[in-house]
């Protein structure tokens, strides 16, 4: 067995056993819940049914994880095209769930044909020939061109900015975004040859543990929120708790990484950072549209940018802090 | 029907099903009424060709085997592509709109297929609505439908999005997430006349949008 094939293997390992907890934890409670239930004894039956919307919502997430670990497990034993086609599916099903939010007309049917066709597909091909001075720009400037012109031959002008502007907005974050996580395979970094989806499973670990840290430290002893408006559960101690122990987490993952214990810690900070803007950003978007979830894909979670928010905001600034650190192309 | 033929329809069904729920992430609200296993009249609004095809994805397959839609003979039997799909794929019952060439009664031809137990789709607009009022006034059909067979139960649906995924005269899906949801059933009261019935029926739908897109969240 190949060193990083080991090295996968005891993370993923350490992830199922994390899960595994989870699983128990989630079905005692639900175990109690029901022999209270019978019992009759809870007083309140409003806050008892609270209760078990919470116990069920919790499972469901717990059961999604471990469907997200075994479809990123199966990816990376496909190597590069099982990464590639696995976030090239969800960047199709994050960007179905954004335009789906916007409002986008009759007229902007050709921009977003080729949003979903054109812009999508060879982004990824971009990816998989490597061709780096071309994927970092082909969204942001030549998409961005693009899209407008497309737009502009139907002739309509009704909401012209603020339609082109959207579909833009939905292409970045869904689809040049997303892309920077495989892209971490194409960096070339002496002594790591061969680990890329090690780079990739410690970026998606770090954020998600980190999303649910912060959710966990919001819970036990959340008081101040951040930004009411935009999500009610969102408080500074669970952020700072949530990025804080993340952080560590990232430190001590550094055995799967080419940084030194130091440098993970400081790349995780980065990292689980972006990842906390990008879930509040994410939330002003949907409170803007008047939803509390894009999409109802993932029992639990809602959608897929749901879930990805946060790793969606930290992957180019991850990307570029390997690539200008550790790359030697 | 041949056994190959039967076995081409079955695949057909099933790819145009995994097309739809691709394309359109499609998922089922019940908001009145539970996907139950009793004859029913599903009565929707109708903006594209994929109504039916949408609605009949969200139904549990006990349901969907047994679910006909109606559609218009000129449309379905203009080539034998269509009349695969149309008659051999979805078993719809197949009525003719135009009245000059009519021989049989469309009414007649519905209540039939409800008396062999199968449930109905209808789209009481008559035709796609591609104007920017969300309802066409309703044709009389529904009613006359209602008055024949009291015991089936009248169910509004609302398809939302399917629109936008393809609009008229384009050629290209593009991918939305869509939804059909299923409002409270309906009943003829005793002694309505024909316009009050059809006007309750609009309205009920019309309730329903309103009552979808406050479950969503107010989308556009």
């Amino acid at each position: 067995m190949s060193d990083s094939t080991s090295d996968l293997l005891k993370l993923l390992v350490g992830v199922a056993a994390v899960l595994i907890i989870a699983t128990l934890i989630g079905q005692w409670l639900a175990m109690r819940q029901r022999a209270t239930q019978n019992t009759g004894r809870a007083a309140d039956e409003e806050s008892a049914i609270a209760k078990v919307s919470v116990i069920d919502n919790l499972n469901a997430r717990i059961n999604a994880w471990w469907a997200m670990v075994v479809l990123m497990g199966l990816a990376f034993l496909g190597g590069k095209a099982g990464v590639i086609v696995l976030f090239g599916f969800c960047s199709f099903a994050a960007l179905r769930e954004f335009i789906t939010l916007t409002q986008t007309r009759r007229d902007d049917h050709w921009a977003l044909a080729a949003a979903f066709f054109v812009v999508l597909p060879v982004q990824y091909g971009l990816i998989w020939y490597e061709w780096y001075g071309l994927y970092s720009i082909f969204i942001p400037v030549y998409a961005f061109l693009l899209l407008p012109m497309l737009a502009a031959l139907r002739g309509s002008t009704e909401q012209y900015l603020v339609r082109v502007a959207e579909t833009q907005w939905a292409l970045m974050i869904c689809v040049f975004c997303a892309s920077h996580v495989p892209a971490l395979l194409t960096l070339d970094i002496p002594g790591f040859e061969g680990r890329g989806v090690l780079l990739i499973a410690y970026l998606v670990v770090v954020v998600q543990i980190s999303d649910v840290l912060q959710y966990v430290w919001g819970k036990l002893m959340g008081k101040t929120r951040i930004a009411p408006a935009l999500s009610p559960s969102k408080t500074v101690e669970g952020a700072v708790g949530g990025i804080l122990s993340a952080t560590l987490i990232g430190a001590l993952l550094w055995w799967i990484t080419p940084f030194t214990p130091l440098q993970s810690a400081a790349m995780a900070f980065v990292s689980t950072l972006m990842g906390f803007m990008g879930g509040l950003v994410l939330s002003a978007i949907k409170r803007d549209r008047g939803v509390k979830d894009w999409g109802h894909l993932i029992a639990g979670h809602g959608g897929f940018i749901d879930r990805m928010d946060s790793v969606l905001f930290a992957a180019p600034v991850f990307f570029h802090l390997v690539r200008y650190g550790w790359d030697v192309s | 029907m041949s056994r190959f033929r039967k076995a081409l329809a079955w695949f057909a069904a099933n790819a145009i099903l995994i097309f739809a729920r691709l394309v359109t992430a499609v998922h089922a609200k019940w908001l009145g009424s539970e996907p139950r296993d009793i004859q029913r009249v599903y009565f929707a609004n109708h903006c594209s060709h994929g109504d039916f095809v949408l609605l009949w994805t969200v139904l549990p397959p006990a349901l969907r085997r047994r679910t006909r839609p109606v559609a218009g003979a000129d449309y379905w039997l203009r080539s034998s592509l269509r009349r695969f799909i149309g008659c051999d794929v979805f078993h719809s019952v197949l009525i003719e709109r135009n009245v000059a060439n009519r021989d049989s009664n469309p009414v007649a031809q519905m209540v039939e297929a409800l008396d062999n137990g199968d449930s109905l789709i209808v789209f009481p607009e008559g035709t796609r609505n591609t104007g920017e009022s969300r309802l066409l006034p309703f044709k009389s059909g529904l009613f006359h439908l209602a008055s024949a067979r009291a015991d089936v139960q009248l169910v509004p649906v609302w398809i939302n999005n399917l629109n936008r995924v393809l609009p008229k005269g384009e050629i290209i899906p593009v991918p939305l997430i869509c939804s059909v949801s299923f409002g409270p059933p309906l009943e003829l009261v005793g002694g309505e006349s024909k316009n009050e019935f059809l006007a309750r029926a609009e309205g009920s739908l019309l309730a329903l949008a309103a009552a979808e897109s406050g479950v969503n969240g107010g989308q556009s």
